[in-house]
């Protein structure tokens, strides 16, 4: 028996819609068997893992709360990736970000009035689009490759958060505990709908919406895509692939630095060493997941913000490692990965012995 | 002094030699597997896992091996045969890896851990000065260099080093000569998995005996900077690993000594800013990255029919 694709005339638009699903119900499949393989009732894990999660209003809040960082850096994430650019370091640009919106609450605590709040936004997303233009300049200037000189810079972040939270950021009331001070009313996020979520929740709805439209129906969504699947062709068509690549990463950047500052002020309400339990990387999945469309990755985002919660409730209910979590996310990537070859193949099973002229090729 | 200060820099470069050294054999076939890191991490815990479970650690060493090449097989069954992109599958492979290194390395934080034996080369490990540094080594060490020396002379001066570099060249004549571009890709994602695994079990029996979570600390990713570092010549690989081991020994000892007051986070991220320092002098040199990078590398290959 062997595998063989045949390739489609045109993109299956049922399995673009279905892919996500069957990818969805392998990776609950796969963590199934995990369950029953470490001992446990696969049944009740996943139930504990993806549904009761959404059933009492906390976990609720609390899936809301972990969707929001998710989806907006996804959204990002998707720009850069629908025109070709690999922007994986999204973690560090949300900690930048989140430095730079941190500034003046820790900074110049005294600084209360209206404005801190919308300051601290703005300054979130340029700190992000700043760091993300090194490895975007790096590339469109010396043909640097941005895969990796984006993740080197995670680590670089993630150093210069820790050195400023132990040492000049430090809370001078803080009995030397390595966190900054606590946040001002002004400079914290407010809670909106009766507390169900923060304030951060809608404006990342909102974000998401616009740049769906800004994709499907505007000039620039259509340079997007062009550039990403023929730059050849778009640059025919007068697009450049070196400004495009600056406005992917500034973007993705701004997104999740703002995404960034919405947490240390929404969440935290400080800064700390550790202020991001890898939201960068899973929004990597999430983008895929949500297959790169902003609609779909709202969708996405919820999903894989139930993985965190629902690994806390794993670990709480049966004493399985929360670390399973991550290998689920892990998992779902590559599930949703192999699904999408669905939507440009059809896969056939060809049988070894059938008489095909060229098939002793492979 | 001295002399320890080289040892120091010979087991910071050995892990990402010889993951580097595997990954240039992948990216000369044609494949770009950024999960280095990942099946990196997995060999670490699964050769630590196994060392501590049957106190061997050489069978330490082969599990990690065939750990780091399950995980290749997998991506290698996404990239060749479900022609899924490169870049996405080989992060999920990293992403894969830190989630079930995790789960697996539980049991054995805080657990001592097993020291892979040092091997005195007869006569040699005599020599004043070099003996001691060179010769009086770990398995591992050795192999790693002479791994490299394996793929350079196979890379250049054999006819399956030919048939590789063709494939990751230009597949489509590969192809219509005759030569089976997805088994030799596998055979090559195979060997990367291999050697990441190796670097993995490195890291937790040799380098820092026990496990820590995360404990390659982007070493797999550094592999992969090295690898372009090389300009994808084997021999440039050993260079830019034990460039890459001076620094971050640089950093150990200046953490130590507590030179001019510098803050420990800016010494430790010195390997990640010197590494894309070098990325950006190698890569703003067009002539030589063109002249040796696999003119199909990151390309998918469906054979027509």
């Amino acid at each position: 028996m062997r595998i063989e694709l045949v390739k489609r005339k045109e993109h299956s638009q049922l399995m673009a819609l279905l892919s996500p699903l069957i990818a969805v119900g392998l990776t609950a499949l796969a963590a199934g068997i995990i369950f029953a393989v470490t001992g446990h009732n696969p049944f009740v894990g996943l139930y504990k893992f993806f549904i009761e999660p959404l059933t009492q209003q906390w976990s609720l809040e609390a899936t809301i709360e972990k969707a929001t960082p998710l989806i907006l850096i996804g959204c990002g994430l998707a720009v850069c990736y629908l025109s070709n650019n690999w922007n994986i370091g999204a973690e560090g640009q949300f900690v930048v970000g989140a430095l730079f919106g941190s500034f003046l609450p820790v900074l110049f605590p005294s600084f209360e009035n209206a404005a801190t709040l919308p300051l601290m936004l703005i300054f979130g997303a340029i700190g992000g689009a700043l760091w993300a233009l090194i490895p975007a300049i790096l590339k469109t200037r010396f043909n640097t490759n941005e895969i990796l000189t984006s993740l080197m810079l995670v680590y670089v972040a993630s150093l210069i958060l820790d050195y400023l939270v132990r040492g000049p950021w430090r809370d001078p009331d803080g009995y030397n505990f390595p966190e900054s001070r606590i946040f001002s009313d002004a400079a914290t996020l407010p809670d909106v709908f009766g507390g169900l979520m923060s304030l951060a929740t809608p404006i990342t709805l909102i974000v998401a919406v616009v740049l769906a439209i800004v994709l499907a129906k505007t000039l620039k969504g259509f340079e997007i895509r062009v550039m990403g699947e023929s730059p050849r062709a778009g640059g025919f068509a007068g697009f450049s692939s070196k400004r495009l690549t600056i406005f992917a990463f500034a973007l993705a950047g701004a997104l999740a630095g703002l995404a960034g500052t919405m947490e240390v002020s929404g969440g935290l309400n400080q800064l700390l060493p550790v202020i991001s339990p890898g939201y960068g990387f899973t929004a990597i999945i999430v983008a895929f997941l949500g297959r790169l469309n902003p609609i779909g990755i709202i969708v996405a985002g919820f999903v894989l913000a139930l993985s965190y919660i629902g690994g806390e409730g794993v670990q709480s209910a049966m004493g399985v490692s929360n670390k399973i979590a991550s290998v689920i996310q892990g998992l779902l990537l590559f599930f949703v990965l192999a699904c999408d070859t669905l939507i440009l193949y059809r896969i056939r099973m060809v049988s070894r012995r059938a008489p095909s002229g060229e098939a002793s090729h492979v | 002094m001295f002399e320890a200060v080289l040892l120091t820099v010979i087991t910071a470069a050995t892990p990402i030699m010889i993951a580097a050294i595997g990954e240039l054999v992948v990216e000369r076939s044609g494949v770009l597997n950024l999960g280095v890191e990942g099946m990196m991490i997995m060999g670490a815990v699964i050769g630590f896992a196994v060392a501590n479970q049957t106190g061997s650690g050489s069978l330490g060493v082969v599990a990690a091996i065939l750990a780091g090449m399950g995980m290749s097989a997998l991506f290698g069954f996404l990239v060749l045969i479900l022609v899924t992109n490169q870049v996405a599958t080989g992060l999920a492979l990293t992403i894969l890896g830190i989630g079930f290194s995790g789960l697996i390395g539980e049991a054995f934080i805080g657990v001592p851990g097993l020291k892979l034996p040092e091997l005195f080369i007869p006569g040699l490990s005599e020599i004043p000065f070099i003996g001691p540094v060179f010769f009086q080594q770990d398995a591992i060490v050795y192999l790693g260099f002479a791994l490299v020396a394996a793929v350079a002379y196979v890379l250049f001066r054999t006819r399956l080093g030919l048939v590789l570099r063709a494939v990751g060249d230009n597949h489509g004549s590969a192809h219509a000569l005759g030569y089976s571009v997805i088994r030799v890709r596998f055979a090559a994602i195979l060997f990367g998995g291999a050697c990441a695994g190796l670097a993995g079990a490195y890291m937790s029996l040799a380098y820092t005996p026990q496990w820590v979570e995360n404990m390659t600390a982007g070493r797999g990713w550094i592999a992969l900077a090295l690898v372009v570092f090389s300009s994808w010549l084997p021999l440039r690989v050993v260079v830019g690993a034990y460039l890459f081991g001076a620094v971050s020994v640089l950093n150990l000892h200046a953490q130590a000594v507590e030179i001019l007051d510098i803050p420990s986070q800016f010494l430790s991220s010195l390997p990640y800013l010197a590494t894309i320092v070098v990325l950006v002098l190698i890569s703003a040199n067009r002539r030589l990255t063109l002249v040796n990078t696999p003119a199909c590398l990151g390309k998918p290959f469906v054979p027509d029919r």
